[in-house]
């Protein structure tokens, strides 16, 4: 194969990682988020609950950052029509995640229940709806977007805002929200003791459960679903535009390459492994194993929606011809040879002094030590 | 076809974001370094006065952080919602210095600055303080990629357009990172940072000094501030005279709106120290001029000449009608990208290409744009003038406001009278507000004089905006301005209570009274 062609499959490997990554880790975030009123019944509680995540949010939150700065290098034109086409959405989901910060940040530093209750309210916001709507994304996918280029690739998006929320996409929108809840809880149980302790390992073991029959009917529904599928174009490694290409729509064609390719059935199954074991792993208390089954979900899930999909990154369902793939969106050869060679050095010094970080954060947050620390959240 | 009210809408909503966010930026540069000098002080002399004084200007610099890495995230994702055109034309080159921020920048700055807050207690004094290092490098590096991307919209370098994928694309990597305007501006630019964080910290010690209040730690938080802050301001005008030197070259329309200058005119030029320029007429009214200064601050010699708008304007006339045929060319190539005429058309002219898109806004189909089209995408090559001449000047009066400001502070502080300076002291806290407006001023220079383009040359500002209805526009600027506003007022509330508790930190700050305390538990469960 050119080496164009293996870039092109090693960054649409890489966004995969980075996905997994962000789902991960700024999905626990923002699964506490969600929990915090459920699991801190008292100030002190709350306070506990931010601190277990306090002093990794920032750090982790860069992951929803670089994702974007990774699309953004790798496949612009992804970048450039996703986020204007989904215009409304993307500034919901700004708006509610700028609100986190502040909220980690902003929210202890004054003594008065009221201000302490609405930063409450805001990182509950922060935390459900991006979750949501980084689920509904992803359901979107694949059902195709309506839009359409110009000549000079000027694209105009013509659905409307409503039209992003359909069934699939909210049911997609909950199956992340269900795992991000997942993973918030196993972190509070990391991190609290007691009450918290059993509200989280509650909350973890039915959300796991939620999520599996959440994924297993999304599963369904994509069979019955038309997929997309190129019948003819430049194919990969080939410097092109999308106005060459020509698409078809065809039912079940999302299950495509898990017939041509079997052995991708594991993706899947990985994915409804980590959810059951997590359930049981919760059960057992083991919580920084249930940590764990929950990044394995992840990897399942998006894994599975990724194997799914390939080579579509954004179908057109307006102008299927259009459809932006690996092969079409992509940087060129040397950008993403850049790339790579920037990421290969430094996703693993990032992975290396992130894990240093937790280890010195390690252990459990304790109510009359945050009461003392003028430091704590 | 482009709504150009869309795209004036998308061009306020960026500059409210970006100068938001530059609002936060400074301060976030400057205060990294100044809290890993002072810890550096602590560590080594182990006097505990220090590890106070770094965690309370720590504790404010975590205030300030925080609204900044949340106005970061707009910025990250604007040029998708909003500049799609532009995002998917030079993707390619811009996306790459975005993606290596976060990789090498973001990362450590956001990793290390929860180690920095919640470690204390957890990490000897030597690794707390390379915790602290790392958050400065960390936000430092950060800055230098973004401005390194910006650089590229200033002055496009090691990059070509590839008919095949209709876009610009990279061709050397090291010209992108090694280019000129870049370095200029990296250092430009976080030095300014430093001086804010020179200026802010030397005001609030100032305050205290007024108030004969936490006296040592102020005293000791000045003197550290103005030394920091004298070098920096020093430095931030020579670089800033620097990179007008590299910018002279890259962008003469930005130059000559910069200094009003309508006509090129004999060299020795002199220099508009007051003007007031009007687009309508060509020409400044009330000029006031320094004789010789235009030629000795621009080329560095007496002998040199600037060139003026009207011939500018001729120039670009020119280009248009050469990057005509280069469009004509790209749109036959966009169905027939094995047209080898057309190819052949598109290498002759592609030089001009972007002058073409110019007049691609009166004339949808190039080919047939009239000379009177022609001549207003030309004049359309000049910026706004007037807003561009007063944000540099008024930039440079408060660069050296604060020059002399640092350097009467320095004096004072050798001479150990500062706090028997009061009315003295009084203008350091008035001086707060200065840095960050000059910061902001520098913003728009640099991008009100880049216009008619989004990257210089190449691409216009016009066809860079996505296409939204003017709802959609409407409907986030005000979602943008009533959260940024709130979020404002809570920063600079947090931010003044923060400063009159002090440090040593009252107990009320962070844990509840026990009537609220009470009030908490009731909300709570009920």
């Amino acid at each position: 194969m050119e080496t164009y062609a293996v870039l092109q499959d090693i960054w649409w490997l890489l966004l995969g990682v980075l996905l997994i990554g962000l789902a991960t880790m700024v999905g626990m975030d923002m699964g506490v988020g969600t929990i915090l009123r459920y699991v801190g019944r008292s100030d002190v509680e709350r306070r506990v609950a931010l601190n277990v995540v306090g002093p990794h949010w920032d750090g982790n939150q860069v992951w929803f950052i670089l994702g974007g700065g990774a699309v953004f290098a790798a496949f612009p034109l992804i970048y450039a029509t996703a986020f204007s086409g989904f215009y409304v959405v993307m500034l919901l989901l700004l708006w509610s995640m700028i609100m986190r910060p502040l909220g980690f940040e902003y929210r202890s530093k004054l003594p008065s229940a009221g201000w302490r209750n609405l930063w409450d309210w805001a990182l509950f916001i922060s935390g459900f709806v991006p979750m949501v709507v980084f689920g509904a994304a992803f359901g979107n996918l694949f059902r195709g977007v309506p839009f359409q280029f110009e000549w000079n690739l000027t694209s105009h998006y013509t659905g409307s805002f409503l039209a992003l929320l359909n069934p699939f996409a909210i049911l997609c929108g909950l199956l992340s929200l269900s795992l991000s809840v997942y993973m918030g809880s196993v972190t509070v149980m990391n991190g609290a003791e007691a009450a918290m302790y059993e509200r989280a390992r509650h909350l973890a073991r039915l959300s796991a459960i939620a999520a599996i029959v959440l994924f297993a009917i999304g599963g369904v529904w994509v069979h019955g679903m038309s997929g997309y599928a190129i019948a003819h174009g430049p194919g990969a490694g080939v410097p092109q535009t999308p106005l060459q290409q020509s698409v078809t729509r065809i039912d079940g064609a999302w299950f495509a390459n898990f017939s041509a390719h079997p052995l991708l059935w594991a993706v899947p199954l990985l994915g409804f492994a980590g959810m059951l074991l997590g359930v049981l792993a919760a059960g057992a208390r083991r919580s920084h194993l249930a940590w764990w089954l929950g990044a394995l979900a992840w990897l399942g899930v998006i894994g599975t929606a990724g194997a799914a999909l390939f080579p579509f990154l954004l179908p057109s369902s307006s102008t299927p011809d259009q459809s932006l793939t690996i092969w079409n969106a992509s940087s060129s050869r040397l950008t993403l040879a850049w790339m790579l060679g920037f990421a290969l050095v430094f996703v693993p010094l990032i992975v290396w002094y992130t894990s240093w970080a937790f280890y010195v954060m390690r252990g459990k947050v304790k109510a009359d030590h945050i009461v003392n620390d003028e430091h704590a959240y | 076809m482009h709504d150009m009210n869309v795209v004036d809408l998308s061009r306020l909503q960026f500059a409210l974001t970006a100068l938001y966010h530059f609002l936060f930026v400074p301060l976030t540069l400057g205060l990294s370094f100044l809290l890993a000098a002072m810890e550096t002080v602590y560590v080594t002399t182990g006097r505990e006065i220090y590890k106070r004084i770094t965690q309370f200007w720590g504790k404010l610099f975590l205030i300030n952080f925080a609204l900044g890495v949340a106005t970061g995230l707009t910025m990250e994702f604007e040029f998708g919602t909003n500049w799609s055109f532009y995002s998917g034309f030079v993707g390619d080159i811009f996306g790459a210095p975005l993606a290596i921020e976060g990789l090498m920048a973001f990362f450590l700055e956001s990793t290390f600055v929860g180690l920095m807050a919640f470690g204390w207690d957890r990490l000897r004094p030597g690794q707390h303080l390379a915790v602290t290092y790392l958050v400065a490098l960390g936000s430092n590096l950060s800055a230098l990629w973004i401005l390194i991307a910006n650089s590229f919209m200033q002055m496009p370098e090691g990059a070509h357009f590839n008919p095949a994928t209709m876009r610009m694309e990279l061709s050397s990597f090291s010209e992108l990172i090694f280019s000129h305007d870049a370095q200029a501006k990296f250092v430009h630019t976080s030095i300014a940072g430093y001086v804010t964080a020179a200026v802010f910290v030397a005001g609030v010690s100032a305050w205290y000094l007024l108030k004969k209040r936490h006296v040592d730690l102020a005293r000791r938080s000045f003197r550290m501030a103005v030394l920091f802050g004298v070098l920096s301001t020093a430095g931030v005008i020579t670089l800033g005279d620097a990179l007008g030197f590299v910018g002279a070259q890259a962008q003469p329309t930005k130059l000559a709106a910069m200094e009003g200058l309508w006509k090129t005119e004999a060299a020795p030029m002199p220099f508009n120290l007051v003007a007031f320029p009007s687009q309508t007429y060509r020409t400044n009214y009330g000029a006031i001029q320094i004789p010789y200064a235009l030629s000795l601050l621009v080329t560095h010699s007496l002998t040199g000449s600037v060139p003026g708008m009207a011939e500018l304007e001729q120039d670009a006339k020119a280009r248009i009608r050469d990057g005509i045929p280069a469009v004509s060319a790209l749109k036959t190539l966009s169905a027939e990208p094995n047209d080898t005429a057309a190819l052949a058309q598109f290498h002759a002219h592609e030089k001009d290409l972007g002058y073409g898109f110019l007049v691609q806004r009166y004339a949808p189909d190039v080919s047939t744009a009239t000379d009177q089209q022609i001549a207003t995408a030309a004049r359309d090559s000049i910026p706004q003038v007037a807003p561009v001449f007063w944000s540099f000047r008024l930039m440079v009066a408060m660069g050296l406001a604060m020059l002399a400001y640092f350097v009467l502070a320095v004096i004072y502080t050798m001479r150990n009278v500062v706090e028997h300076k009061r009315r003295f002291l009084r203008v350091a806290v008035w001086m707060i507000p200065v840095p960050f407006l000059a910061c902001e001023m520098g913003w728009l220079v640099a991008e009100l004089g880049r216009q008619p383009w989004t990257v210089f040359g190449v691409l216009p500002t016009w066809m860079s905006a996505s296409t939204h209805g003017v709802g959609y526009m409407i409907f986030s600027i005000v979602g943008f301005v009533a959260l940024y506003t709130l979020f404002i007022i809570v920063e600079m509330y947090l931010m003044v209570r923060a400063i009159r508790l002090g440090p040593g930190d009252a107990p009320d700050a962070h844990s509840l009274h026990t009537s609220q305390a009470a009030r908490v538990a009731g909300y709570a469960e009920g």
